[in-house]
């Protein structure tokens, strides 16, 4: 792989679900270590295309290259590994509820990956410390508050050594007094040179680390560009009039 | 106290009394059968209603297809028609086969007929419960292990009937409750639980009553303990926020 490949490519890809365009035609690219916003209205498509990008949903045209990597070319069997590779972080979290923290992380390592238990879960155990929940091992999800479920989350996705993340709202099911320490764990992987790309509404954190905001609306990309484009408040293209809204609602 | 249990206690009543203690004790051996009976089916149905149910709600459609058809089939027969089909019908086409084709005579047992019969069936009600199970679990979890890049398959496995399997318990205790009393069918094929044998004494005996109290109380007890031992499964494999905690609604206002 040369240092002009894109680390992940999303090629043209269209979804369409019952007669209906939920993407149209979007492409976008990673290089390592990119920090990539996905900001939009809701309805805008921007969850398809996350699962659109780890095959969860086969896109109806196009294609994704993680590495230089084809997923179309990987076949039923082979996507799992591709997927592997690629860390997803939900809104609603998605922790195994029947699982504590710890096995949470451990479960794939294992399942997966195929390692011993005691070898997954010393790693567990080290990705919970990174996001700072090592002393909240043994609790169940339920046992937990929405924002070390998120921090959870991270720590499951991270013990897979992903190339790249993709977050789809990891805030917005949060208190907002949880916001906080969830996007400073997302900050400090962003610095240690994680490549992720992350649909979410906070436009202030979103200004301050990402390389560049992708707008989307009704399953296009409707404008590209650095953080500034947000700036150019009311009347300054659809993105900025958006962020004026989100700023409106929100006082910020 | 003593003078009345004496006259009651004459060597009439005394070799009756002894008499009906023997076939009592006879009538009793029948629950060793009626619990083997009863823990194969429950095994069969849990092994054939495990994967019915998660063809059903994770398979492609001819298996989504083939499942419905199944369970459509054996929750549509009455236990005591399968039984005569699978004795009378399945069996005997089985019996022939092998003495055609090996020369040697083969015999399959009504015991055998009775378990596959109330297996099959309950193969069907089970995969029903587990089903269920499947669909009140939050589906996202399903789709985070193939993100992980969990097969299908193994995220079933490991992350979606663990669960399920919990949230069934209570609902599974209903099932062997059930299936325990239609074991009693199995006294026509001649297997040897406590229907049959109570069957057996009151046409020798020509008493009626006291047998058929002593099978129902069998069946009660059996009842009983299972359900109890179900219960402490439940207690024992519960895990803080998984299915429906009872005790939350206790701080509600009551009326």
């Amino acid at each position: 792989m040369t240092s002009t490949t894109p680390l992940l490519e999303v090629s043209r890809i269209s979804r369409i679900i019952d007669g209906k365009t939920i993407l149209d035609d979007v492409s976008l690219s990673l290089n390592k270590g990119d920090l990539k916003v996905v900001i939009g209205p809701s309805g805008g498509g921007k969850s398809t295309l996350l699962q659109c990008i780890n095959f969860l949903q086969v896109p109806n045209s196009g294609d994704v290259f993680l590495a230089g990597q084809s997923a179309r070319a990987m076949g039923r069997r082979n996507i799992c590994g591709f997927r592997q590779k690629i860390g997803m972080i939900f809104q609603d979290f998605n922790l195994f509820d029947h699982l504590n923290a710890l096995d949470n992380v451990a479960v794939a390592l294992r399942k997966v990956k195929g390692e011993k238990k005691v070898q997954a879960r010393k790693r567990a155990m080290s990705e919970l410390e990174r996001v700072g929940l090592a002393d909240k091992f043994h609790l169940y999800p339920s046992q937990l508050s929405g924002g070390q479920k998120q921090r959870v989350s991270l720590a499951r996705a991270l013990a897979m050594d992903p190339m790249v993340m993709l977050l789809d709202e990891p805030t917005s099911a949060l208190d907002p007094e949880l916001i906080g320490e969830v996007l400073n764990v997302i900050a400090q992987l962003s610095l240690s040179g994680m490549t992720m790309l992350m649909v979410t509404h906070q436009i202030g954190f979103a200004r301050h680390l990402t390389t560049e905001i992708i707008f989307m609306e009704e399953g296009r990309v409707v404008e590209t560009g650095p953080p500034e484009l947000l700036e150019a408040g009311p009347g300054g293209g659809r993105a900025a009039d958006f962020c004026a809204k989100l700023a409106e609602v929100t006082g910020r | 106290m003593t003078p009345p249990a004496a006259s009651l206690l004459s060597p009439e009543t005394l070799a009756s009394l002894s008499e009906f203690l023997q076939s009592a004790l006879f009538v009793a051996q029948g629950c060793g059968y009626t619990v083997a009976l009863i823990l194969l089916a429950m095994s069969i149905g849990l092994a054939v209603g495990l994967p019915l149910s998660a063809f059903q709600v994770y398979g492609p459609k001819w298996t989504r297809r083939l499942a419905g058809l199944y369970i459509w089939f054996f929750r549509g027969i009455p236990i005591l028609v399968l039984m005569f089909m699978i004795y009378f019908g399945f069996f005997n086409i089985i019996e022939s086969v092998c003495l055609k084709w090996s020369g040697k005579p083969l015999t399959l047992s009504p015991f055998l007929a009775s378990v596959l019969a109330l297996g099959l069936a309950s193969g069907a009600y089970q995969s029903q419960i587990f089903k269920g199970a499947i669909l009140s679990l939050p589906s996202g979890q399903f789709r985070a292990a193939l993100a992980m890049g969990f097969s299908r398959t193994s995220a079933i496995v490991s992350i979606v009937l663990p669960q399920a399997m919990r949230i069934s318990i209570p609902a599974w205790s209903n099932e062997y409750s059930i299936l325990l009393k239609d074991s009693a069918v199995a006294y026509v094929l001649g297997t040897m639980e406590i229907m049959a044998r109570t069957r057996f004494m009151t046409s020798l005996t020509f008493t009626h009553t006291p047998y058929y109290l002593l099978a129902g109380l069998l069946y009660y007890l059996l009842t009983w303990l299972g359900v109890k031992m179900l219960n402490r499964l439940d207690k024992m494999t519960r895990i803080p926020g998984l299915g429906h905690d009872l005790k939350a609604e206790d701080h509600l206002q009551a009326d």
